[in-house]
């Protein structure tokens, strides 16, 4: 994750990539890397190896087909049907679901639907001070303790607490900034 | 301040770890191995007799040049040489 404040659209992102920019693919993957990871892992629980698989599959169609992507704004949403698609594939492949004409979603629509709440907080997330960003990131996603958070960002592990719970005050802010009025597109990719 | 509320906000952001950094680091470097895996292919294309050993030990081929046999990559390999 990064944490230097100069964050490229997705379209700005994918733009770099449809012109052969090796370092904007890289960032492409660090940033939707969690999202896959949770669909394949949480959405539709697959075990590791097999979501190693998905993982792979999905980056690999989305470097082979990202020129064809009419919307670049759209790319997300377009990477979580190519994941979605790749893992009901492998639940096939491995006869947890029933060989029919239509795939069957058997993701948990719950989870899925928990999986884009958290990718909007995320992007609140990005509007925080650094320090903040990396402290909750360290100890929510990467389910850090406080010493390493600590060592890892030369601070007193005895002050980790009261910083979390102050990041996350300033967290729940922007949330609240963002999901009220309610948009009437119902999102920002449309 | 709404206790409640932040600590649906925490459970949002553990609903997105980082995914492990070798898969990471393997999907980022697909630009690279995907030019080495056109070398590879068009080899093959080109020598039947290569073509033949590629095919018969893909995973140990695409090891030797360098790129990681992962399910996808065989796949697509497999995919271009029975195009052809």
């Amino acid at each position: 994750m990064r944490f230097d404040g100069a964050v490229q659209t997705d379209a700005q992102l994918v733009a770099r990539c449809r012109v052969g920019d090796q370092e904007a693919w890289r960032e492409l993957v660090e940033r939707f890397s969690r999202y896959v990871y949770a669909i394949a892992v949480q959405a539709y629980r697959l075990p590791e190896h097999d979501a190693e698989d998905v993982f792979q599959d999905v980056f690999t169609r989305v470097y082979e087909k990202l020129p064809q992507l009419r919307d670049d704004s759209a790319v997300r949403p377009w990477i979580a049907q190519l994941t979605r698609r790749s893992c009901v594939d492998k639940l096939r492949e491995g006869g947890r679901v029933e060989l029919v004409e239509e795939p069957v979603d058997t993701a948990e629509e719950g989870t899925l639907e928990r999986i884009e709440e958290a990718w909007a907080v995320r992007d609140a997330l990005a509007t925080l001070p650094d320090t903040c960003q990396e402290v909750l990131d360290r100890f929510f996603a990467r389910d850090e303790s406080y010493r390493t958070i600590g060592e890892a960002l030369e601070i007193p592990s005895g002050t980790i607490a009261s910083r979390i719970s102050r990041c996350l005050a300033q967290l729940r802010e922007q949330w609240e900034g963002r999901i009220a009025p309610p948009s009437a597109s119902g999102g920002r990719i449309r | 301040m709404n206790r409640y509320e932040e600590e649906t906000l925490a459970e949002l952001l553990r609903l997105l770890p980082p995914a492990p950094e070798a898969w990471v680091k393997a999907a980022q470097e697909l630009p690279p191995a995907r030019g080495r895996l056109d070398e590879l292919v068009a080899r093959a294309e080109a020598d039947a007799k290569y073509r033949e050993e590629l095919m018969a030990n893909l995973e140990r081929a695409l090891e030797e040049a360098g790129l990681e046999p992962n399910p996808a990559v065989v796949d697509a390999v497999r995919d271009r040489l029975s195009k052809e």
